[in-house]
């Protein structure tokens, strides 16, 4: 595992630095790792703890903007690159205290009514900001600078990620998935469940709040309207297709989202397809490639409805992958039932 | 279980697909020059960018069927790429990034709205990248947003929004008689949000007052309240800089209220979808333009010959302005001293005099922001009728 | 009557119109998740399609107004049975989060496969003639009559065949205990596929009714109201009939009101933090109740 990581560090510094790949898939990589880091934080919530939360794009406006307001307004030009952690880091303490508002009416408030509350905050959220003229309101913030790189998002990636993880596999962790099972029951056993849900949201908002920082300085423009509902259900979509309760599944669902949305470009089908004589190239282009732009938007619902019928949960199910479990949880573990490195444990399959 | 490995190494495939499909590019011609354009085919305005590419599609047409273009001595084609923004700023960000970096576009023409415009151009001033928007009228598109100074890659073709503003206050106080103005608008969006603070702002330096400054967000599509409010005050003339797809119901509702005020709109009202929208309810209404069909130039009937013919339809001001900018484009590549964006963008702001279908476009020193006309146009019928023009 | 009574009332028949529309949405969601405690994102793009519906009848088929909402109503009634049969029948031991986002696919599907088709917004014809009276400083137009009209009749209707039909009582039986229907002869395919049939259908009619009232209509109108819609039903407390009624006309009533009294900019502000309040205070909406949960 560590000997992956530094090779993936490496590999992370040298792709701008020597331009391995083409800006716009660096751009693309970026992209990948951002939304690992939102699916994989949503997935604590909404898959670990089993709440239906639709807040997710407003911490992710909080982190973007109050990381983008200190870069632009607070730090000098020169600091920008040496202070950048700061800015994200600040940007996901301010969300987590966000994230701490929202964990409260979860106390008594749980399922569809949960969903409508993070909602009516992510609303809030987005109403305030397009309120408030002095941070561009409506419009947003454009000329944010370009301080997100390859290395960053790798670091923070792999970074929230072992966070996650930790918590998960910790006695917190085993709380939160206490509660999804049965929260009376959990109550009853002990487990402390205020705390709990506070610590599971507050770590949720915290990286999703990271992530908008990392996100607002890669896009170089944030406005209130980027972080609304669809924004949300993205993140939702990458989740539940990736499979709840997994790491790896947010990790894998993040992934596919993110690369098969932009591979359906017209663009980028034709230049995949251009070696094809032009015999067979034109008619493709004309009937098919030219309307991939509106054809994308309805073959990918599709194919998630599709997704959804036959795999209910998810790419992953509830599995993970073997080298996320630590090592003391393995041994718990029977080694027939596993294959290729991943494990149905540490997750009851229940319905 | 084998079915779930399977599964999983669609990621890797998808990876590389995507790696594949941007390195390895279509044979790239050296022969051919690259000029993206960002246009609104989905979203919110389609029909903005529908009349912006058939635009970029036929001016690039003309001069490939001319034989292409001479730059520093070697004859080249043009090769034309359109993304699609959506009307949204984050796609315009993303858009712009793709065109600049992967598809390696000399310059870039688009987006209209400003809501588009002034990302893009954030991305462009960045990557040093020559950008010239045909219709985004908002200052803030050719302005450094820190510094406030004017940024050096990125150009426009129309007038910017202070000056229509002007043009508009003083329209309606001298020739409409008003006093008095209600205002509504999005303040969700940059053009019609500065566009209504900018009248306001002229209106009451030139002594008018204005009674009502309503606000609604975009996507909203009932106004009563608000307009009940505007029809309390009875204002003189109500001034609605919006989007041609608002202006329909808003128009309607108005009228439906009671409202027989004359309507004055911004040049966001342009497009000929605007009467399909409104069933009449903007009859006699006025707005500001670029360019007007009637009192066209023989350059100017030449295009609306052109585009009449291959499209069907007479063009509108985005069309017009779209046709002009690769025409300044093309321009400033003849001047250059190599198909290289650096010296593209230096030829760009020596052009000067350049006549286009819009009228004369030249830039002064150091700004993108050109000096032209505005026509004042009226909805009469099913078509838009000019009124007059108004000079700076 | 004096100005200042004019105007509130002339803001209070905007707040009927604007809950009367909400409400024919917000009952959809209801009925949906009464039956099958599923919440039907797709819903609001069902509205969607019951307003192009419309347009089309009343433009390609040029039929006039009557026609055309009953051709809205069954169109969407039998889209909304498609959607349940399709995508969401198999889906019904599954995870109900499953369900959920399988909903949301479908409503994206709907989206942009109408947009495929209208990438422009198109004006709905005027199918109503539209007579504007003034009582004392207030404006009423026969359209809004209607649209006030026509809802509450149709709530009315629903509201009969919900409590004092044997369908409706089925349908209240599902929602209880599904387990039980089939043991008393019942069929619950039919009675969730009459459940969504109705839903959809009181979606097309609100849909035939918004074309009306705002005739510029595009593929996206569903989202925000279908949302706003799902917040009414919640409010009034999701799965109770009358509670969806209510919710959606308080809704519709502080829209209105917040718009007249603040700059709109804060109207979603307000509206949500309203909202937010009231699901705090009463988490389980206003006619809603907490269901036992057994440990």
């Amino acid at each position: 595992m560590p000997l992956l990581l530094i090779g993936g560090m490496t590999l992370a510094l040298a792709i701008p630095r020597f331009n391995l790949f083409n800006n716009y898939v660096q751009m693309l990589l970026m992209y990948v790792g951002i939304n690992i880091i939102l699916a994989t934080s949503l997935n604590l919530v909404n898959g670990y703890m089993g709440e239906f939360s639709l807040a997710h794009a407003g911490f992710m406006a909080v982190g973007a903007y109050t990381s983008a307001l200190l870069t632009m307004h607070v730090l000098p030009p020169e600091t920008h690159a040496a202070l950048f952690p700061l800015a994200v880091l600040a940007g996901g303490a301010v969300t987590s205290l966000l994230g701490l508002a929202v964990a409260v009416p979860s106390f008594k408030v749980r399922g569809d009514y949960l969903a409508i509350i993070t909602l009516a905050f992510l609303m809030i959220v987005k109403s305030a900001l397009e309120n408030i003229d002095a941070i561009g309101g409506p419009r947003g913030i454009p000329g944010i600078p370009r301080l997100t790189s390859v290395p960053w998002v790798f670091a923070w990636t792999v970074a929230l990620v072992w966070l996650i993880r930790n918590f998960v596999y910790s006695r917190y962790g085993r709380g939160v998935q206490a509660i999804r099972e049965d929260e009376i029951a959990s109550d009853l056993m002990s487990v402390d469940t205020r705390r709990v849900k506070i610590l599971a949201f507050m770590l949720s908002s915290f990286c999703a709040g990271i992530a908008g920082a990392l996100f607002a300085h890669l896009l170089q423009f944030i406005s209130p309207r980027v972080f609304d509902v669809v924004k949300t259900t993205e993140v939702l979509i990458m989740v539940y297709l990736g499979g709840i309760a997994s790491i790896g599944g947010s990790i894998l669902g993040a992934a596919t989202y993110t690369l098969l949305l932009e591979i359906l470009r017209p663009s980028t089908v034709a230049s995949l397809l251009s070696w094809l004589p032009p015999g067979l190239f034109d008619p493709l282009n004309k009937y098919v490639i030219s309307h991939l732009g509106v054809l994308r938007m309805i073959i990918m619902p599709l194919l998630l409805v599709l997704v959804m019928i036959f795999w209910p949960r998810g790419i992953m199910g509830k599995r993970e992958f073997r080298m996320f479990i630590p090592s003391r949880d393995r041994k718990a573990h029977r080694p027939d039932s596993s294959v290729g490195g991943m494990s149905n444990h540490g997750v009851a399959d229940s319905p | 279980m084998k079915t779930r490995l399977a599964l999983l190494l669609h990621v890797p495939a998808l990876a590389a697909t995507l790696a594949a499909a941007g390195c390895g590019d279509r044979a790239r011609d050296d022969d051919t020059l690259r000029i993206g354009a960002i246009v609104e085919m989905t979203g919110e305005m389609p029909a903005v960018g529908a009349s912006s590419r058939n635009a970029a599609e036929l001016a690039v047409g003309v001069l490939n069927a001319a034989g292409g273009i001479t730059v520093a001595g070697k004859v080249y084609k043009v090769e034309l790429l359109v993304e699609d923004n959506a009307a949204k700023p984050d796609q315009s960000a993303a858009a712009a990034n793709k065109l600049i970096t992967q598809d390696n576009v000399l310059a870039i023409v688009g987006p209209n709205a400003s809501l588009g415009a002034i990302p893009a151009s954030e991305i462009a001033e960045a990557s040093q990248t020559l950008l010239i928007t045909p219709w985004s009228t908002n200052p803030k598109t050719t302005l450094d947003n820190r510094t406030g100074l004017p940024k050096k890659y990125v150009f426009r073709a129309c007038f910017t929004d202070p000056f229509q503003g002007q043009v508009l206050a003083r329209f309606i106080m001298e020739k409409l008689g008003a006093k008095t103005a209600g205002v509504l608008y999005d303040v969700a969006s940059e053009a019609p949000k500065s566009q209504a603070e900018l009248f306001r702002t002229t209106f009451e330096e030139l002594g008018g007052s204005v009674v009502a400054f309503e606000t609604y967000t975009t996507g909203d599509r009932d106004f009563s309240a608000q307009l009940t409010k505007i029809k309390s005050v009875n204002p003189d003339v109500v001034f609605l800089p919006a989007y041609y797809n608002d202006v329909g119901l808003i128009a309607q509702q108005a009228r439906r209220q009671g409202i027989d005020q004359p309507l004055v709109g911004s040049d966001a009202w342009s497009s000929p979808e605007l009467i399909k929208l409104s069933e009449g309810a903007v009859e006699g209404a006025y707005f500001a333009n670029h360019y007007a069909a009637d009192i066209a130039t023989p350059t100017a009937k030449k295009f609306i010959g052109a585009y009449q013919e291959k499209y069907g339809n007479p063009p509108d001001d985005v069309a017009a302005l779209t046709y002009d900018s690769f025409g300044l484009l093309f321009e400033a590549l003849r001047s250059a001293s190599a198909p290289e964006r650096q010296a593209v963008r230096d030829a760009m702001a020596t052009v000067s005099g350049y006549t286009g279908v819009t009228g004369e476009i030249r830039f002064s020193p150091g700004s993108g922001d050109p000096v032209k006309s505005a026509v004042i146009m009226q909805v009469k019928g099913d078509r838009f009728t000019w009124v007059m023009n108004a000079a700076p | 009557m004096n100005p200042q009574t004019a105007y509130w009332l002339q803001q209070a028949l905007n707040a009927l119109q604007l809950g009367s529309i909400y409400a024919l949405i917000a009952l959809g969601y209801s009925m949906v998740y009464g039956t099958l405690s599923m919440i039907n994102f797709a819903h609001g793009d069902v509205f969607m399609v019951g307003a192009f519906l419309c347009f089309l009848a009343g433009t390609a088929l040029g039929l006039p107004f009557v026609p055309t909402l009953l051709l809205a109503m069954c169109g969407a009634a039998l889209l909304g049975v498609a959607i349940e049969r399709l995508a969401y029948k198999p889906l019904r031991n599954a995870p109900r989060v499953s369900a959920i986002i399988t909903a949301l696919g479908v409503g994206l599907f709907l989206e942009n496969l109408m947009l495929a088709f209208y990438p422009y917004p198109q004006n709905v014809p005027r199918l109503l003639e539209n007579v504007t009276w003034h009582l004392g400083g207030v404006s009423i137009s026969s359209l809004q009559v209607v649209i006030i009209g026509l809802s509450l009749a149709l709530m009315l209707v629903l509201d009969h065949v919900v409590h004092r039909t044997p369908v409706g009582m089925a349908m209240r039986a599902i929602s209880w205990d599904k387990s039980y229907v089939p043991l008393m002869g019942i069929s619950v395919n039919l009675i969730i596929s009459i459940t969504f049939a109705i839903g959809a259908g009181l979606a097309g009619a609100a849909g035939t009714m918004y074309g009306l009232a705002y005739p510029v209509i595009d593929p996206y109108m569903g989202v925000l109201i279908g949302w706003k819609a799902f917040i009414a039903a919640v409010v009034g407390g999701i799965g109770n009939i009358r509670g969806a009624m209510i919710g959606a006309f308080i809704l519709g009533g502080v829209e209105i009101m917040v718009v007249a009294l603040l700059p709109s900019t804060y109207r979603d502000l307000v509206v949500f933090s309203l909202l937010l309040a009231l699901i705090i205070v009463r988490p389980h909406g206003i006619l809603g109740q907490p269901r036992v949960q057994k440990v």
